[in-house]
Order: C-alpha cells, then sequence, then structure tokens
C-alpha cells in the first residue's frame, strides 16, 4: 500500500511530524513502513509554459519549434520531438539551468542548427513511472489543464510535493488497504483524531429502483450488493489532483468515472465496479456461481473460460463480471457512456481467490476481497463515490439505492482482564492506560473493575481473541518500553540427545582426518534418484516441482557430492575430501509419510597427501578411505563389530567395493568410483562411502570401562603365510584370532607379497601375533601352544602354509 | 734415565697435541702407554737403579704416564667435540622450507553457526528437537493457526507430494510435534535447527532450500519481557556486545502477538547506510507469544499456559554475521568459501 503524505492529511492532522517521522512511528507500532519516496526528488527548474507557436522544424521531419512563454516576458525558443505538441498548449517545461531525474541537467542547446532554450517535459521524463502515465500522454509531452496558470511550479501543479510511505502490509492488516485504515492507525498512534468524508448527495427524483433490479442466488459468496444509477455523466478526464493521488498510489488514471471508483477503492477500501447502464444488455442484476464452461472477455480483452468455482454477476443472462476480480468488456464503461450502473458489493474471500489465482489476475479489487473488505463501508462508498460522480463527472443521481442484502453483521465484543494483558506481556499497566491505547484506536471500551469490554469496529476484522487486544495494548504501548526478563520457573537440563552429541562427534572426527562438510539439496533429478541407493525404494517425486533438477527426494547422498567434486575439479581443486549428513527420504505407503534416515557419505579423490619438496605426493586409494571409516569406528567404540566384505555395486568399481556391515547387518558401502562414472563426470580417481548415520550411532557400545595396565611383557610371533590368491586377509585373520585362544591379544597384517617369486596364483601374507596374560609372564611353551594352533587351524581352513 | 721419561712426555704430549682424528690418537696412546711402549721399556732398567733411586723413578714414571693419559683424555673429548659439532654443522636445513601440511577440514558454516546457536540455547536450558523434513499438512499448516484456505499460507508456497504431505516450510512442525509430546505439561524449552523448503527460484538472494532454526518456550509464567530478554542475549552473543535490538510488530499466524527483530546496523552503528536500507536497523528474526490456538492444538491449556517462540534462518545469519553477498554460496561447496570458515574466531 502507497500512502501519499499529503492526503493522509485530508483525515489526519499531520502537523509537526515529517514524512520520516511518521514512517518510523507507523514501523514501531505495527506496520513495516518499507520505503519513503520524495516525488520531487532531484527535480528543479520546472514551470509551466504556454506554447505561443509551434512550426516544423526548417531541417528534420519529426521536429518542432515552438515559441513558449514562460510567464516572465519574452517567450523562448524550445525545440521539441514530441508527436502531440500544439499551439496554445499549457506544458511543463524545464527551464534552462533545470534538474531532472537522474541529474540530468538541462543546458541551452543548438538542435540542427535551431537554438533549443529548455525541454518540454513528458510525465515520464518528470519522474512518473510510465506504467501510470495515462494512456493520452503514454507518447508525448503532458498538456496541464487550460486554466493553469503560467510560469508556476510546475511539480508542484501535478501534486508532485509530497512523499508517499510504502508500507509492507502483513495479511492480518488488511484495513490498512486503505487510506481511512491508514488514518485509523496514525491517528491511534499520534493520540490524534480521524475526520472522515462525509458525503452529501444531491439526487434527482428519478429511482434507481425502476432502473434495476438486483438478485443474488451465491448469498453465501456475495451477502450484500448495493447498486446506484448515475445519469448523465459526460466522460472526460479526472480533477489533476485527483490523478495525482492515484498515481501516487500505483494506479493510472483513465478517465473520470474509472478513476472515482479507484479514488473510492483507496480511500474506503471498498472495491467499486462501473458498469455502462445502456450497455448492460438488461435492467437486472443477477449473482450467481458461473456454469462449467460459460466465457467471458474481460476488460483487458482476454477470453475467460469459468467453472462453478467462479462468481459472475451477470444481467440475468450472461456475465458482464467476473465477480471482485475484473469487469466485463460487454459492460465496459467509455468515452460515449451516459448513465452508469455503480455496484458497492460484499463478496467472501473464497471464490475471488479462486478465480483470482485460476485466471493469474490479481487486481487491487480482488486483492482487498481476498483478505477481507470491512462490510460496514460498502454503503458509505456507494455513497461517497455517486457524490463525486456528480461533482467531478457532472452526473445526475437517482435517488435511492438497489440492494440485495442477506449480510448480518456483528461487531466483535471482547472481554480482557488488565491481569491478561500484564501477564502475557510482562508489564505493570493500569486499567485506565489500556483502556486509553484500545480507545485511541477509536473501539468503544466499558472498564469494569480490571476488565475491560471492547466492542471491535468491523473494519478490524482481525481482532477477534484476547491475544490480539493484548496485540493492541503491546504494539501501542511500545515494545521500546518493555524491560528485558528472562523466564523463571522451574530449571531444565539443556543438553544434546546422545544422538546429536554422538553426531557432532562424527563431524569433528571427519573434519579432523581432513574432509570438509558438504551441504547440497535434497531435491534431485529423475536420472540421478536412484543412483548408489543403499536401500532402493519407490523414488518420492514432487506434485509440481519448479524444474526436473529439482523434482525428486533423494535417495543417496553420493551424486550431489560428485557434484561438489565436479564443481571444485574445474575450479583447479581437483584434489578434495568432503563428507555430508544429510537425510534420504524412503518412500512407505501412498499417503504416509516417507521414512526419513539419516545417512553419512563421503567423497574423496585426488591427492590424499601431498608435500612435494620433501617428493612426498599420495593419491587417495581404498585403503585411505577404509582406514577413515575404521578410525571413525574406533572412535565410536563399533570396530570390533564391523566387517567389511567384498560386494558388487552398480556405479562402484566391481574389485573394489565393499559392504559394510555392523554386528552382521549391512549398513553401508565402501568403494571406488566405477572408472566410466569418473569418466563420464571428468573426475580422477575417487572413493565414496555411503552408510546409515543412525544405525551407527544408535549401535549399542559398552560402557566405558577401565582396563588394567598390563604389568607383564608379551610376546610377539610373526608368520608369512603362502595362501591363494583369492584368500582373504580377513578371512585368514578370523581364523587366527579364533585358534589363538585367549592369550593371542591382537592379529595384524603387517606385509602382503604377490610378486614373481611366488607360485602361480598364490600370495604370501605376513601377520603379527601378539600373545599376552595379564595375570603371568608368559612363557615360551604357553606361546608356542597357542602359536602351533594357529597354524594348525590356517592350514586346515585356508589351506595356508608357512612361507619358508 | 730421568731425562729419557722427561723427553717421552714431552714428545708425546707434542704428538697428542697435533693428532686430528680419535683414531691417530689411539694410537698414540697405544705407542705410549701400551705394554711395549717406550715407557714400560724405560722402567725395565729400574732393577739397575739403586733402591734408594728405585722409587723415585717409579713415581716419576706415573706422572709420565698420568700426563700422557690426561693429555689423551683431554684431547679425546676436544676431538669428540668437534666430529659432533660437525656432523651437526652437516645436519643444518633450511627452517623456512614450508612444514609437511596436516590436512584438516572444517565445519560448513551453517553448521557453524547453527552449533553456535544451539551451545548458547543450551546453556539457558534448552534442548534440541528435531523433526521430519516431509510432514504432514497438518502440523506444517492447521497446528499452528494456518487452517486450509488461510491467506497467510501464500506467504510461504510449498513443495507439495500428496495433498496432505509436503516439504516443511518451516522447523515450527517440531514445535508443534514437541508440545504434543509433552501431553500438555510444561515446561517445554526447546531449540529446533533443520531444513526448510519453499517455492523460491534460487537467487542472490532466495534459496528453494534454506536451514532454518526456531526455539519454543511453554510454561506457566511466560511473558513477552522474557522473550524480549531471551532475544537480547542471543542478539548480543551472535552480533556483539554493542549491537542494540528493537522489536517491531509484525504478524504470524502461530503466534499473538506477532513481532520481528532488527538489531542496529554495525556498518554504520545505527545512522543509516545502505546495508540496512537507510533505517539503521537489520531485521534477523521473527517471533511472538504462541499464539492460543497452537496451544490448545498441542494439548496445552491456554488459561495456564503461555509460551514464546522465535525463528530464523541461519543462511541469514551467517550472511550477516560474516558479510556473505550470495545465499547460493552456501549449497555450491566451493572449496574455496569452505575454507574461509576453518578458522575459530
Amino acid at each position: 500500500m502507497y500512502v501519499s503524505y499529503k492526503w493522509l492529511q485530508d483525515y489526519v492532522d499531520l502537523s509537526g511530524i515529517t514524512p520520516d517521522e511518521l514512517a518510523e512511528k507507523i514501523t514501531k507500532s505495527g506496520i513495516e513502513v518499507e520505503g519513503v519516496a520524495t516525488l520531487n526528488e532531484g527535480i528543479s527548474g520546472v514551470v509551466v509554459g504556454y506554447v505561443l507557436e509551434k512550426e516544423k522544424h526548417p531541417s528534420a521531419d519529426k521536429l518542432n519549434k515552438c515559441q513558449v512563454d514562460l510567464g516572465d516576458g519574452e517567450p523562448v525558443q524550445i525545440i521539441c520531438g514530441a508527436p502531440n505538441v500544439d499551439k496554445g498548449q499549457k506544458v511543463a517545461v524545464a527551464t534552462v539551468g533545470a534538474v531532472l531525474p537522474g541529474n540530468f541537467k538541462i543546458k541551452k542547446a543548438k538542435l540542427r542548427g535551431e537554438a533549443s532554450n529548455g525541454m518540454i517535459c513528458s510525465l515520464q521524463e518528470l519522474g512518473f513511472e510510465s506504467k501510470l502515465v495515462a494512456k493520452e500522454y503514454s507518447e508525448g509531452i503532458y498538456v496541464f489543464p487550460e486554466k493553469t496558470e503560467i510560469g508556476t511550479n510546475a511539480l508542484e501543479k501535478l501534486h508532485r510535493d509530497d512523499h508517499v510511505l510504502e508500507l509492507g502490509l502483513t495479511p492480518n492488516r488488511a484495513d490498512c488497504q486503505s487510506m481511512l485504515g491508514v488514518a485509523y492507525e496514525v491517528a491511534a498512534i499520534l493520540g490524534r483524531e480521524v475526520k472522515l468524508p462525509q458525503p452529501e448527495v444531491a439526487t434527482v427524483s428519478e429511482k434507481a429502483e425502476d432502473y434495476i433490479q438486483v438478485t443474488v442466488e451465491a448469498k453465501e459468496d456475495n451477502p450484500l450488493y448495493v447498486a446506484k444509477v448515475i445519469k448523465n455523466v459526460s466522460i472526460k478526464p479526472s480533477p489533476l489532483w485527483m490523478q495525482a493521488r492515484l498515481m501516487a498510489a500505483g494506479i493510472r488514471p483513465h478517465n473520470n468515472v474509472v478513476d472515482i471508483t479507484n479514488y473510492i477503492l483507496l480511500e474506503y477500501g471498498q472495491p467499486l465496479h462501473a458498469f455502462d447502464y445502456d450497455r448492460l444488455g438488461s435492467k437486472e442484476i443477477l449473482v450467481r456461481r458461473a456454469t462449467d464452461g460459460e466465457v467471458i472477455t474481460t476488460l483487458d480483452d482476454a477470453k475467460r473460460e469459468l467453472t462453478s468455482d467462479h462468481l459472475v454477476i451477470t444481467n440475468g443472462k450472461e456475465p458482464v463480471a467476473l465477480a471482485g476480480v475484473m469487469g466485463g468488456a460487454n459492460s465496459e464503461v467509455g468515452s460515449d457512456t451516459t448513465t452508469v450502473l455503480l455496484e458497492s458489493a460484499y463478496f467472501a474471500g473464497g471464490p475471488i481467490r479462486k478465480a483470482s489465482k485460476d485466471h493469474g489476475l490479481r487486481s487491487e479489487a480482488s486483492s482487498r476481497y481476498e483478505k477481507g473488505v470491512d462490510p460496514n463501508r460498502v454503503r458509505p462508498a456507494a455513497e461517497r463515490a455517486a457524490q463525486l460522480l456528480a461533482e467531478y463527472a457532472g452526473g445526475e443521481v437517482l435517488t435511492g439505492s438497489v440492494e440485495a442484502d442477506s449480510l448480518t453483521v456483528e461487531p466483535a465484543v471482547i472481554s480482557i482482564h488488565i491481569d491478561k494483558i500484564n501477564r502475557v506481556l510482562g508489564t505493570n499497566l493500569a486499567v485506565s492506560e489500556a483502556d486509553d491505547i484500545l480507545t485511541r484506536l477509536q473501539f468503544e471500551t466499558a472498564a469494569d473493575g480490571g476488565e475491560i469490554t471492547v466492542t471491535v469496529p468491523t473494519r478490524r476484522g482481525d481482532i477477534t481473541i484476547e491475544e490480539d487486544l493484548v496485540e493492541e495494548v503491546g504494539r501501542l504501548y511500545g515494545y521500546d518500553n518493555l524491560e528485558t526478563t528472562l523466564p523463571e520457573g522451574s530449571s531444565t537440563p539443556g543438553h544434546l540427545s546422545a544422538y546429536q552429541s554422538k553426531r557432532r562427534v562424527v563431524r569433528q572426527y571427519l573434519e579432523g582426518a581432513g574432509l570438509y562438510q558438504a551441504v547440497t539439496y535434497s531435491l534431485t533429478s529423475e536420472d540421478k534418484v536412484m543412483q548408489y541407493a543403499l536401500d532402493v525404494r519407490k523414488p518420492i517425486k514432487l506434485a509440481m516441482p519448479m524444474s526436473e533438477e529439482r523434482s525428486m527426494l533423494r535417495l543417496s547422498l553420493i551424486p550431489h557430492l560428485f557434484e561438489v567434486l565436479k564443481y571444485n575439479g574445474a575450479r583447479q581443486n581437483d584434489s578434495l575430501s568432503v563428507y555430508e549428513t544429510s537425510s534420504v527420504f524412503l518412500s512407505t505407503a501412498d499417503n504416509e509419510l516417507p521414512e526419513e534416515k539419516e545417512h553419512l557419505a563421503a567423497a574423496i579423490t585426488g591427492l590424499w597427501q601431498s608435500h612435494p619438496w620433501q617428493g612426498e605426493k599420495k593419491p587417495v586409494d581404498f585403503f585411505v578411505l577404509k582406514g577413515i571409516l575404521e578410525g571413525l569406528f574406533s572412535k565410536l567404540g563399533l570396530l570390533e563389530k564391523i566387517e567389511f566384505a567384498k560386494l558388487e555395486k552398480e556405479g562402484l568399481h566391481p574389485g573394489r567395493t565393499a559392504e559394510i556391515l555392523l554386528s552382521g547387518e549391512a549398513i553401508g558401502v565402501i568403494g571406488q568410483v566405477h572408472p566410466k562414472v569418473e569418466k563420464e563426470l571428468d573426475l580422477k580417481e575417487t572413493y565414496v562411502f555411503e552408510l546409515s548415520l543412525e544405525a551407527l550411532l544408535e549401535a549399542e557400545v559398552e560402557p566405558l570401562k577401565y582396563e588394567a595396565i598390563p604389568r607383564y611383557p608379551s610376546i610377539t610371533r610373526d608368520i608369512a603365510l603362502v595362501v591363494d590368491k583369492t584368500t582373504a586377509a580377513g578371512e585368514l585373520a578370523t581364523i587366527i584370532r579364533q585358534a589363538g585362544g585367549k592369550l593371542l591379544k591382537e592379529v595384524n597384517v603387517f606385509d602382503l607379497y604377490e610378486g614373481d617369486r611366488m607360485e602361480e596364483g598364490k600370495k604370501s601374507i605376513a601377520f603379527s601375533l601378539r600373545y599376552f596374560d595379564p595375570e603371568r609372564t608368559l612363557t615360551d611353551d604357553d606361546v608356542v601352544k597357542a602359536h602351533d594352533k594357529v597354524l594348525t587351524a590356517v592350514k586346515d581352513q585356508a589351506g595356508a602354509v608357512l612361507r619358508g | 734415565m730421568q731425562e729419557r721419561l722427561k723427553e717421552l712426555q714431552t714428545e708425546a704430549l707434542e704428538k697428542i697435541s697435533s693428532a686430528v682424528d680419535l683414531k691417530e690418537l689411539n694410537d698414540i696412546r697405544v705407542s705410549y702407554l701400551g705394554k711395549k711402549g717406550p715407557i714400560t721399556e724405560v722402567l725395565k732398567g729400574m732393577g739397575k737403579l739403586s733402591a734408594e733411586d728405585r722409587p723415585k723413578m717409579g713415581a716419576l714414571a706415573n706422572e709420565v704416564r698420568d700426563a700422557i693419559s690426561k693429555g689423551i683424555e683431554e684431547k679425546h673429548s676436544k676431538l669428540e667435540e668437534a666430529a659432533v659439532e660437525a656432523k651437526l654443522a652437516a645436519e643444518t636445513i633450511d627452517v623456512t622450507l614450508p612444514g609437511r601440511p596436516v590436512t584438516t577440514g572444517h565445519h560448513h558454516s551453517l553448521t557453524k553457526v547453527i552449533e553456535e546457536i544451539e551451545d548458547l540455547f543450551i546453556g539457558m536450558g534448552y534442548t534440541v528437537a528435531e523433526g521430519p523434513e516431509v510432514e504432514k499438512d497438518y502440523y506444517n499448516f492447521e497446528a499452528l493457526n494456518l487452517p486450509k484456505g488461510h491467506p497467510a499460507r501464500d506467504m510461504q508456497d510449498s513443495f507439495y507430494i500428496t495433498e496432505d504431505i509436503l516439504l516443511r516450510t518451516h522447523t515450527s512442525p517440531v514445535q508443534a510435534r514437541t508440545m504434543e509430546k509433552h501431553e500438555g505439561k510444561g515446561p517445554v524449552k526447546i531449540i529446533c535447527p533443520g531444513k526448510v523448503f519453499r517455492r523460491d527460484n534460487d537467487d542472490a538472494t532466495h534459496s528453494h532450500q534454506f536451514m532454518q532454526i526456531e526455539g519454543l518456550v511453554v510454561d506457566e509464567n511466560i511473558r513477552m519481557t522474557d522473550l524480549k530478554g531471551t532475544l537480547e542475549v542471543f542478539a548480543k552473543k551472535m552480533f556483539g556486545e554493542d549491537r542494540e535490538i528493537r522489536l517491531r510488530p509484525s504478524f504470524f499466524p502461530f503466534t499473538e502477538p506477532s513481532v520481528e527483530m532488527d538489531i542496529s546496523c554495525k556498518i554504520c552503528s545505527g545512522k543509516g547506510c545502505s546495508v540496512c536500507k537507510k533505517t539503521g536497523w537489520i531485521e534477523i528474526l521473527g517471533a511472538g507469544m504462541v499464539h492460543p490456538n497452537v496451544l490448545e492444538m498441542a494439548g496445552f491449556d491456554s488459561k495456564k499456559y503461555t509460551g514464546f517462540a522465535f525463528g530464523m534462518g541461519a543462511e541469514r545469519i551467517a550472511m550477516l554475521k560474516y558479510g556473505v553477498d550470495d545465499i547460493r554460496h552456501f549449497y555450491t561447496n566451493d572449496v574455496r568459501f569452505l575454507k574461509q570458515f576453518s578458522i575459530h574466531e
């Protein structure tokens, strides 16, 4: 809502308060003022001139040579290119030395050899927005009414010595979509009076009811319809002040009748519509829901197909307006209109919103109906419009209005105790203070002890419960005046849940290990959605995605981590390690919430370690990433329960991929990205893992317990075993552990040999075995016994022989 | 004989002094002090001496031996020291060469902001509550006093999956769910961070996905002054002790009264500049007293309980705190962006 500072003064005395001060006060007590525009800012030296003579420029077809009287003696010569400039016009002249918007300075000039001492201006050149300039002047200069005094300040004549406050209205403050609503608000803030317009209409003896009959079928959608008839109007431009006010509010002037309806819309917040009575095609107005497939051509010449969700005004047969949204072309007021049928109606928001949405039509009228208008302004607005039509269109107002009225309006009556106000706000207000604030808002109040009974005017439809009154009192009392306290009452222990705190540990660990946390989008494309999914389900699709790229909820984080690597790789950062913790979405039954599983994924590419001057350059490999994971499992006390088992998975290297099992349950995968995929994405060798973070963090962990520091030495034995190439080190280690008994404390691989000296199809793996007894010093005998069992077991179970 | 011993001593000490390494010194030791050395040789002639001279000569021989030994010892340690010095000199490195990098990663800037806020509120007795990102219309809207057809639903155009299921448009459904779990009993003190989604085209200031963090306190005597005090603590902690706050009336369907909180502009100290659009204030978050309908729907008696809630966008906080100028940076994960947040202030 754009509010003219000068116009507002019609209703509230603003003396002593600058536009900026007013903006600050309004912002602090209720409605954010998003900006204050000074309409004549940066413009000077523009006066009203009179075109005495106009002749064609001798050497330029499109230019005119004008002699212009500026009211200070000698006329000046000005070359003007506007097609509509003519002798006898009063025009806006930027004189030599004038400044126009954009710091454009007017100087003496020669145009094709002819002197030009100034510029005749269009409204656009004077800072008006093009879309607000009336059609007749949109392609040329502006022409003042004949009576305008020569030599006066043209901007003042255009009422541009004004400021416009831009109000950012929240949906509840529909009341401030009108100058009167803003006036009530400002009056309450300043503690001043509101002066309402007092429409007085002289009527002719003919009666409206003899001209028109009104029937409303859709009573719920349209509980009140008021029609007035105004005869003998003459269509012409509306007065300049009215045009100026409309433009300041962002509405383009058309003609006096249309402008008056728009003016009332701005003043009262009540949308009006003017029909050309003679073009209506009947003497009847019938308001009903449209029938499916019914068609109307609206004022903007668009043909619109309707449904029974839409409300229409008809002449008894066919629609003449899409109710509350836009009039029909068939009954539009034009230059030859003489009799106007004026509609002032109360429409319910629902069908208006539906029509506005279905047809992509958001008008000043529809936006007001959608948010709700004041039912008590329907009649006064019609009266006020009739008054202005008589005054500025020479109309004769017929006696009476024709109404279809099924509306019952009861103002809300709310009782509130001062203790409630003070308890919610934390204030210590007296009843009189609260009462005074509510009275300033022009609410009717009656105080009885601590209880205040408030009758809320219908213009404030947003106030329905006690808390709404608390807000009114609070905001006008001033939130700046509130003290600052902290909640009292029973204290609560603040903490992270075990899951949340472990998740922080996971992040810190991974970051310490060299990985950056990435945050990527949860929405993905159809071609990516199934890639790398750990749990393959039917993907979940948005009903109305904004793009194919972001149309489905992801099942895996890996594809988006690839995007991160790819993006950075293209910017000379091709060694990168990233991880992400985020949810994936697994569909369940239709119309049920999906299962959301938090996953942890990582991707590493390029060099893992690089210290070039010492000749150290280590590219990433499977074991780098596996080592990071093992460190993580160990940090979480789960390493013992974890296994890695060879796996083949689409998109991953068939020989370099493992499933991660926790206590035998698969929780994720780790592997090299398939070289085909690496090539497609232009990535270097890249390794990834993804696993269920929930499985990891919710797994049961032994409580931490101190174990005595060993008092006896341990004994280490190394063995190199020759086995088939396909035998996994993990299998051997398991066999060794099982066979070694309780004395065997550690089994570590320390060498792997697959070179020429081995028999075809064989390899040698060397293990280091540490034996230890916490109760005593081990003897050679003890170790030999255990060790022999190990050797027998690996021979029997894996065909391993000791390498000689 | 006496002279011969003196001569040997002089000769030996000269040789010791000119010895250049430990080997030469050892040779000297062997040749003078060894069993076949000249001193032993001289002493063999002792038998020819008188009984009176014998002890004197013996003592002298010992003196000579000791002197030579001592000379050797001294020279030995000198030579050893020199050898160590030479070794160290040879081992000199250029200490200005770069060290071997320890590569570490870091939190994403959004996590950094969220954890900072979480920790602040945990310190004030809050717990961290989380909820689903795909929500029921009921929790996202209806339980928050936004019935179907409510005009405020326009404020946050949403990604629906079915008529009843959508990507949550704010973290407020977590509040509704948490209150429901409390079964009408306070106090509730939670902070809810999480991802939210709105139908916005991605540009410098809009993102179809962003992070929100909200707080909720419900108890028997929660006042608006408590909200103001809590927000002040938050603002000063996040943006500096010298920041002022102001509450401006606003509108949210789930709170009544509703406010927006501004902090004084750091750039111009409240005088007005381009960052604060000449107002001297920067909008940080929305807040208010929990709407009685919201309390009632979640099973709380609104006559007995009151509460406050506040919510903000983590990106906005990060943008203001660190001067980030484009919201898309948070989701591009350019490592040159990520690295800048490694520093712990």
